[in-house]
């Protein structure tokens, strides 16, 4: 299937809300050699999610599973922003009549634009209507 | 049977004997203990006033505190020069307590454990691999004698040092475990790490846990993980140490009548309680001579059952420990025990139940109860909803099995300590 490739495999670490959990990951992630694209920490009273895309995410699911973290993977998708006023605006109006009902998502601003990291419910249809609604996605290639 | 004289013994004979016995002791308490012949004239008491087993209830009780403000050997009634051995307790509720033992105790001891071992099954051509500490803990030396009693081989390797304890299992045929329930989680865990099928990969078909609290649930967890049978095996150093153990039908713990003589009371009151009612365990050891104990406070709380078993032995069983009196944490006004939070936690396939760990604290006036339990990795998910939820699913557990509300906090797996020695899970920082 063609959206297949539009797919990037995110990983989400389980974590505790204390001081230092953070750095243990992103140290962990450094002396295996994996670089961090985005990432994310969602919130909740008492533990947290960190999501994160890498450039090896299998290598960083094997890392982080050793040194004793919950890992799990998750498919998202990254749509090209303009990075200039309006560039948000823009995608979140293509979502909004493509009727992407978005789970979580993150954002970040890099040297070829601005990139929308999103996690959607059902999403090869996600992908199908993005790309109908006239969004640019990001070939996982880019990425992994 | 090891012992079918003493392990079939009419209820008629058996109380006669009990009370032979009883008379005796007491005896020589009185002739011999200074503290507890002062502890009979305070309870206005003499020997005499012993005319049946059932009047055993006239005389004082023993306590841990006891043992602890006669430190370390003021009321052994045996002379230094009569002692084969001495064992020290871990000290952890407070100041260590010392048992002396003559060459009977260790061989009441010895033969207590060798009755117990062939109830569960194990024999000559077992293999025992004692992975209980070895030292000044009673539990890796008196399993080792009590597994060379019986014939068995045994592999004294003590705690510590998992992955190579695994390996010895495998190359030398280990048939039997004793071990606390939770180091066996650790092991059944160590070795899921290195590939190794306890199951499949080993000779391993008995497990003998003791040493701490554990569950009905956690029995059937462990059995189902790891293709082997496991027995609750009891006893304290007080009474020198483990003791007694299940039978084959998994049914309650044998307390062999000719060694030991049990009563449940009400901790509050001290009143006897009938068998089936659950309340404190106070204990008589009859043969003891170096540290002899009568009606000792045990602590721990079970249920006595006294019908007869299924596998003939005719002794009393005790029914699985459901908490210490020491340990029941009272919160807002409700007795909570331990093991009753590890049960509910069993009962949900999405965290380890085996691992948590309570914190107990006063905000103002009112307790709040915090239970950490760890997830078990098939169920993570990236939604904060799904977790939340799981979250929520463990508070309704906790707050209908205790009839008090928890906070829940979530770990990840492996995040909580564990314990070779006695789990310590209770936290608790009220300050009143």
């Amino acid at each position: 299937m063609a959206e297949k490739k539009y797919l990037i495999k995110q990983i989400s670490i389980f974590s505790e809300n204390k001081p230092g959990r953070l750095a243990a990951i992103a140290k962990a992630l450094q002396e295996a050699g994996v670089n961090i694209l985005a990432f994310s920490i969602a919130e909740a009273n008492g533990f947290g999610v960190v999501r994160a895309l890498v450039n090896k995410p299998d290598l960083a699911h094997t890392t982080l599973t050793d040194i004793g973290f919950m890992v799990s993977f998750t498919d998202v998708i990254a749509v090209a922003m303009r990075d200039e006023p309006g560039g948000l605006f823009e995608i979140a109006r293509i979502l909004g009549e493509a009727g992407i009902n978005i789970e979580y998502s993150y954002a970040y601003s890099g040297k070829d634009g601005a990139v929308l990291i999103l996690r959607v419910d059902q999403v090869e249809e996600g992908v199908e209507k993005i790309l109908a609604a006239g969004g640019t996605l990001l070939d996982v290639s880019l990425f992994q | 049977m090891w012992d079918p004289r003493a392990e079939e013994m009419p209820a008629t004979e058996l109380k006669r004997l009990q009370y032979r016995l009883l008379k005796t002791l007491v005896y020589r308490l009185y002739s011999f203990s200074d503290f507890y012949h002062a502890r009979m004239r305070e309870a206005n008491v003499h020997p005499d006033d012993i005319r049946t087993l059932a009047d055993i209830t006239r005389l004082p009780f023993m306590y841990k505190r006891d043992l602890r403000d006669n430190y370390p050997d003021h009321l052994f009634t045996a002379t230094q020069d009569e002692l084969v051995r001495y064992h020290v307790s871990s000290g952890t509720t407070g100041k260590p307590t010392v048992v002396g033992y003559t060459a009977n105790d260790l061989e009441n001891w010895t033969a207590s454990l060798a009755r117990s071992l062939t109830a569960c099954g194990l024999g000559r051509g077992d293999v025992m691999q004692v992975s209980y500490g070895y030292g000044l803990f009673t539990g890796g030396l008196g399993m080792h004698y009590g597994a060379e009693r019986i014939g068995a081989t045994v592999l004294p390797s003590s705690t510590g040092n998992t992955e190579r304890q695994i390996e010895l299992m495998q190359d030398l045929h280990v048939t039997a475990i004793a071990c606390t329930p939770s180091y066996l989680v650790h092991i059944g865990e160590t070795a899921e790490k290195m590939g190794v099928s306890i199951r499949d990969d080993t000779d391993l078909r008995i497990g003998v846990l003791g040493a701490e609290p554990w569950s009905e649930a956690m029995r059937t967890k462990l059995q189902d993980a790891l293709g082997i049978r496991v027995y609750d095996i009891y006893g304290t150093s007080e009474l020198s140490g483990p003791m007694f153990t299940e039978c084959t039908e998994q049914n309650g713990i044998h307390l062999w009548g000719d060694l030991a003589y049990p009563e449940i009371i009400d901790p509050e009151t001290g009143e006897s309680l009938p068998a089936g009612e659950k309340g404190e365990l106070v204990m008589t050891v009859l043969k003891k001579e170096a540290l002899p104990m009568i009606r000792y406070r045990v602590g721990d709380v079970t249920v006595l059952n006294d019908e007869p078993c299924a596998c003939g032995r005719t002794s009393p069983r005790i029914m699985r420990i459901q908490g210490r009196v020491d340990d029941m944490l009272i919160v807002r006004g409700i007795n909570v025990f331990p093991s009753q939070v590890e049960h509910a936690l069993m009962e949900i396939p999405e965290v380890v139940g085996s691992a948590f760990q309570i914190e107990v604290d006063r905000k103002g006036a009112l307790d709040s109860m915090l239970v950490r339990v760890e997830m078990s990795p098939e169920a993570f998910s990236d939604k904060i909803t799904d977790l939340m939820q799981i979250r929520g699913k463990v508070a309704h557990t906790l707050k209908s099995s205790l009839n008090v509300a928890a906070q829940v906090e979530l770990m990840a797996p492996g995040a909580l300590p564990r314990f070779e020695g006695k789990a310590q899970r209770v936290i608790d920082r009220r300050v009143y």
